[in-house]
């Protein structure tokens, strides 16, 4: 995977990672271009969109897009299923999820996604042993800050 | 857990301590800063861009200036703050320093948003990035495997090949950790790292194999990660990797034989993520490999038919291991079964699945044609989806299955989608349908309805190669000519506008068979008739007045207009509008205005020879080889000789094509189609020497020869660049400082030896090229060309081309002429040569080289 952008039905980003290096300028050119092109599509077409020389998969869950690039031999379908297991673990971790919680707790859902792909591939495919992993560094930053807010 | 085994330790309590009553002591000495949240609520309650950009500009400003406190108890939370004012798209490549600082902290919230940050604002383009190896080096050796994993995530992330070398041996060690966690984490590192850094594979080898012998699923899938990627990095790799194959088919089987596992169960699919990763990796290994392919070909058939399809999850597995069937050498019957899967994907009613498909089959559609021709009309109807992604992958794969058979059915729906479809479509769509319909066309009619009609589809978007082949394939159908004229006749006169490559294919067709299209008709319509030439000349009028066409229309329009002077009765007319562009502001229109006008004035004698119809062209078909006009059979030959003889061959091959036919006039045209420019009263003498003429009847017009070579030559490489769509070629074509005059140097008995001058400016060398042509009827042999030189020149001989010549062919060779003193050159020639049995030999003076060539 190239990169995941997850952004609202305004066409605001609410969350980029990106598994390649590109300059800054170009980040936000291709997001900006992403955005606008996913956007125009109607709610029944496919979920694959050749953009340029990228695979870009992307699926809506309520008022948020979640958008994948991926490489030409990656199967679209399964990235179908890595962007339901990461929108699965965001609604376990917050409790059915929505917008405002990942727009408020923006770091949470990097963790989130850091304990599910690396490197842009999948490292666990089980929810439980994420969901164990990002408590138990909840509970080491409870232990090392106290309980001060971010 | 880790937290609590801390909790025995009596260095972390001290420390903690200690930390508490600083943070305590801080929190009294300064101001608490903003939270996120209030952050984040202030800038989404603001209501214009301005307001926002004001609040986070303050924001901003207060971060810079915390920067210089000392270890800060509230840095993680302004570096929080930066990093969601990043996202909006703010600049905060300020605070890349201050993660760097974060992460060399003890605290765990401090690494992990120090972390965060790190992934986010480093640019490996930035030598700050290096910073970081530091602390990733020592928390890759923490204790804490939260801080490992940590680093590891962010080595992954950026992986930039300086940080792949100075890391490698760290994450190898982590391979080997005992801690699963550690373990998954370190060998997807390694794989970034092999990505970036393909030779450092050779570290991790040894620490990969024993990955696969993992219960833990999380190690498991990444192994095999690591593993397809070393194997597709290298072929030694690969064949090492092959003994894994029954381990793999092992796992697999387990994965689908294994009961329910709430933990890696999918909708009824034992973890789909890690069986698409295998199959993958199987594919991998069995691809051109009977053995490796023999023993997964039990698991595949398990897989194909055992997976439950209702769900994306299972059709997930499906479309993998079709790849996998279709890739290695699998079984006939296994086939069959992976295209029977595709046939039931395309009938589904979820897109995504019939978009795989259709990608699917048009990979496969090489090994496999008529198992995928069964799915045509299913294909065909994909056509019509409203659906971008899918229409573009239906285009392609029909484009694929195009034969004889079926090539009238699938050119009607290509042409209606074409008609219809997009304009990025356009392009790629005509272009195909025209390399289609030339390799399956059933016959010369239907190939020429089929162009004409991608023409008026495709408007403008039609690719330039397009034009050629057409206008070559027209010429060709000697006895189609005629209705093909009228056809495009049509079709210009209904829209005349806003197709110029329409345009310029019709003109050109009207321009060469504008006699036959006065007399044309149309088979099965009977009540078309024939345009009048007032109504072709008002045509093109309109054409020619348009400001919608291009320039490079109306080139097109001048020289078939002026073509048709000598095919309609009515020149008047003509004359009038070819002359009023003598005053164009366009300079390549006004050229061929005042150029074409001199055709009816002084030159009108020329005007029938000059005009006459294109020998039908030959058929070379390379999709983008030029299309020369008059001159396509020189072209042709030239080609396949070395461009130094292309001079010598032009000349020659024109003089094959035109000498035969109408005497003088033509004679002296093609000669001097030789960009040949300065046509001097000698030249001119030369010229008419080599035709072997008497000189008196053309004494008349030695004097205006310079003239008349100007006009011939620029009329006839006029129809290069017109063709072209070179503009430019035109241009230098015409102004060319560099000249190439060339002189006749012997001329007897059915030999002809041709000099072309080039000389290398501001130096005092020059190439002659000579061409020794065999006009006889008999073959000539054991031809030797020989010269010499006065003294104060140098003279180096190249060898020849060879040294027979059969008739009609040629023999050249590349002579050096050094001239240090610049004096006027002379040359002695010796010629011997074999003919019919009898040797002939012969001297001879080369004196009228041009004066003017060492100026």
């Amino acid at each position: 995977m190239q990169f995941m952008l997850l952004f609202s039905r305004q066409g605001k980003l609410r969350l980029q990672k990106w598994y390649v290096a590109h300059p800054d300028k170009l980040k936000k050119k291709i997001t900006r271009e992403l955005i606008t092109t996913i956007l125009a599509r109607k709610p029944k077409m496919c979920s694959f969109l050749e953009w340029r020389d990228l695979k870009i998969v992307y699926k809506r869950y309520a008022s948020l897009y979640f958008c994948c690039a991926i490489e030409q031999e990656d199967n679209e379908l399964l990235t179908l299923e890595v962007i339901h297991r990461y929108v699965e673990l965001l609604d376990k971790y917050f409790g059915s999820v929505c917008e405002l919680d990942i727009i408020f707790n923006f770091e949470k859902a990097y963790f989130i996604l850091d304990e599910l792909l690396l490197g842009g591939e999948i490292q666990e495919t089980s929810k439980k042993n994420v969901l164990k992993a990002i408590a138990a560094q909840d509970l080491l930053q409870e232990v090392s800050h106290g309980n001060i807010e971010i | 857990m880790n937290a609590s085994e801390h909790g025995f330790n009596p260095a972390f309590n001290m420390a903690t301590i200690k930390q508490v009553v600083n943070e305590a002591i801080e929190r009294v000495r300064m101001p608490t800063p903003m939270r996120l949240r209030d952050l984040i609520r202030q800038i989404r309650a603001a209501r214009t861009a301005a307001e926002e950009r004001s609040v986070v500009n303050k924001e901003c400003a207060y971060i810079r200036s915390t920067f210089r406190e000392e270890d800060s108890v509230w840095r993680c939370r302004n570096i929080a703050k930066l990093l969601y004012i990043h996202m909006l798209g703010y600049p905060a490549h300020f605070g890349q320093l201050e993660c760097l600082k974060l992460i060399a902290s003890s605290r765990f919230t401090d690494k992990r948003i120090g972390y965060l940050g790190a992934m986010l604002l480093l640019d490996e383009r930035q030598d700050v990035h290096l910073l970081i190896t530091n602390s990733l080096k020592n928390d890759l050796n923490s204790t804490t495997q939260f801080v490992v994993g940590l680093a590891l995530c962010t080595l992954g992330a950026i992986a930039s090949p300086e940080m792949a070398r100075d890391l490698a041996g760290e994450v190898e060690r982590l391979m080997k950790s005992p801690n699963g966690y550690i373990r998954k984490k370190a060998a997807l590192c390694a794989f970034r790292i092999i990505k970036r850094v393909p030779e450092l594979m050779e570290i991790f080898l040894p620490a990969t194999r024993s990955l696969l012998s993992e219960k833990n699923h999380g190690v498991l899938i990444t192994g095999v990660t690591l593993i397809t990627e070393m194997c597709e990095n290298s072929p030694d790799t690969l064949n090492h990797f092959k003994k894994i194959v029954p381990n793999l088919v092992r796992i697999l089987k387990n994965l689908i034989l294994a009961g329910y596992s709430p933990e890696h169960d999918v909708s009824g699919v034992s973890d789909p993520f890690l069986q698409v990763k295998i199959l993958k990796l199987l594919r991998v290994l069995g691809i051109n490999d009977v053995d490796a392919s023999e023993a997964m070909n039990d698991i595949l058939a398990q897989v194909a038919t055992n997976t439950e399809t209702s769900k994306n999850v299972g059709n997930t597995i499906l479309y993998e291991t079709v790849l996998s069937i279709m890739d290695i050498k699998s079984e006939g019957g296994l086939r069959v079964l992976a295209v029977n899967i595709l046939g039931r994907f395309l009938l589904n009613n979820d897109k995504n699945i019939r978009y795989v498909a259709l990608n699917t089959l048009l990979r496969t559609v090489h090994v496999d044609t008529s198992a995928v021709q069964r799915h045509r009309s299913t294909i065909l109807e994909c056509l019509k989806d409203p659906d971008v992604s899918i229409r573009r992958r239906a285009m392609e794969l029909s484009f694929a299955l195009v034969n004889t058979q079926n090539i009238r059915t699938m050119m009607k729906e290509l042409l209606t989608f074409l008609e219809k479809s997009d304009p990025e479509f356009k392009a790629h769509c005509s272009s195909s349908i025209v390399l289609s319909a030339e390799r399956y066309a059933p016959n010369k009619r239907w190939h020429l309805d089929t162009l004409l009609k991608v023409l008026v589809a495709a408007g403008n978007y039609v690719r330039d190669d397009v034009i050629s082949s057409t206008i070559q394939l027209i010429s060709e159908s000697t006895n189609q000519q005629a209705y093909v004229t009228l056809q495009l006749y049509r079709a210009l006169s209904e829209d005349y506008l806003n197709r110029q490559p329409l345009t310029q294919v019709a003109v050109w067709a009207i321009g060469e068979y504008g006699d036959l299209l006065l007399q044309a008709a149309i088979e099965d319509e009977q009540n078309v008739t024939p345009p009048t030439e007032d109504e072709v000349i008002d045509l093109y009028q309109k054409l020619l007045w348009s400001p919608q066409n291009t320039a490079t229309s109306k080139q097109y329009t001048l020289m078939s207009l002026t073509k048709l002077s000598t095919r309609f009765s009515n020149t008047n007319k003509i004359q009038q509008i070819i002359s009023s562009f003598c005053s164009s502001l366009h300079v390549e229109l006004q050229q061929r205005g005042v150029e074409f006008s001199q055709l009816f004035g002084k030159y009108s004698n020329l005007r029938p020879a000059l005009l006459e119809r294109m020998p039908p062209m030959e058929v070379v078909r390379q999709p983008d080889s030029q299309i020369n006009g008059d001159v396509n059979d020189v072209e042709t030959k030239s080609a396949e000789e070395s461009p130094q003889h292309l001079m010598n061959n032009e000349s020659n091959a024109l003089l094959d094509l035109l000498g035969g036919d109408n005497g003088l006039d033509i004679d002296i045209i093609a000669s001097s189609t030789q960009p040949s420019q300065p046509v001097a009263n000698t030249n001119n003498q030369d010229l008419l020497d080599l035709l072997g003429l008497d000189p008196l009847p053309t004494t008349p017009s030695i004097e205006p020869s310079n003239n008349m070579g100007l006009i011939i030559e620029n009329n006839n490489s006029n129809l290069l660049p017109i063709m072209n769509n070179q503009n430019s070629n035109f241009l230098t074509g015409i102004l060319s400082e560099r000249e190439v005059p060339s002189i006749t140097a012997y001329n007897k008995e059915g030999l002809k030896i041709v000099f072309s001058l080039d000389r290398i400016p501001d130096s005092n060398q020059l190439t002659i090229n000579v061409a020794a042509i065999n006009q006889t009827l008999s073959h000539m042999t054991d031809f030797l060309f020989q010269a010499a030189v006065p003294r104060t020149f140098q003279i180096q001989m190249l060898s020849p081309s060879g040294t027979s010549m059969a008739p009609n062919g040629q023999v050249t060779q590349v002579l050096r002429v050094i001239n240090p003193s610049k004096n006027v050159l002379r040359m002695r020639i010796k010629i011997s040569y074999v003919i019919d049995g009898n040797p002939v030999e012969d001297q001879a003076e080369v004196n009228n080289f041009p004066t003017d060539i060492w100026d």
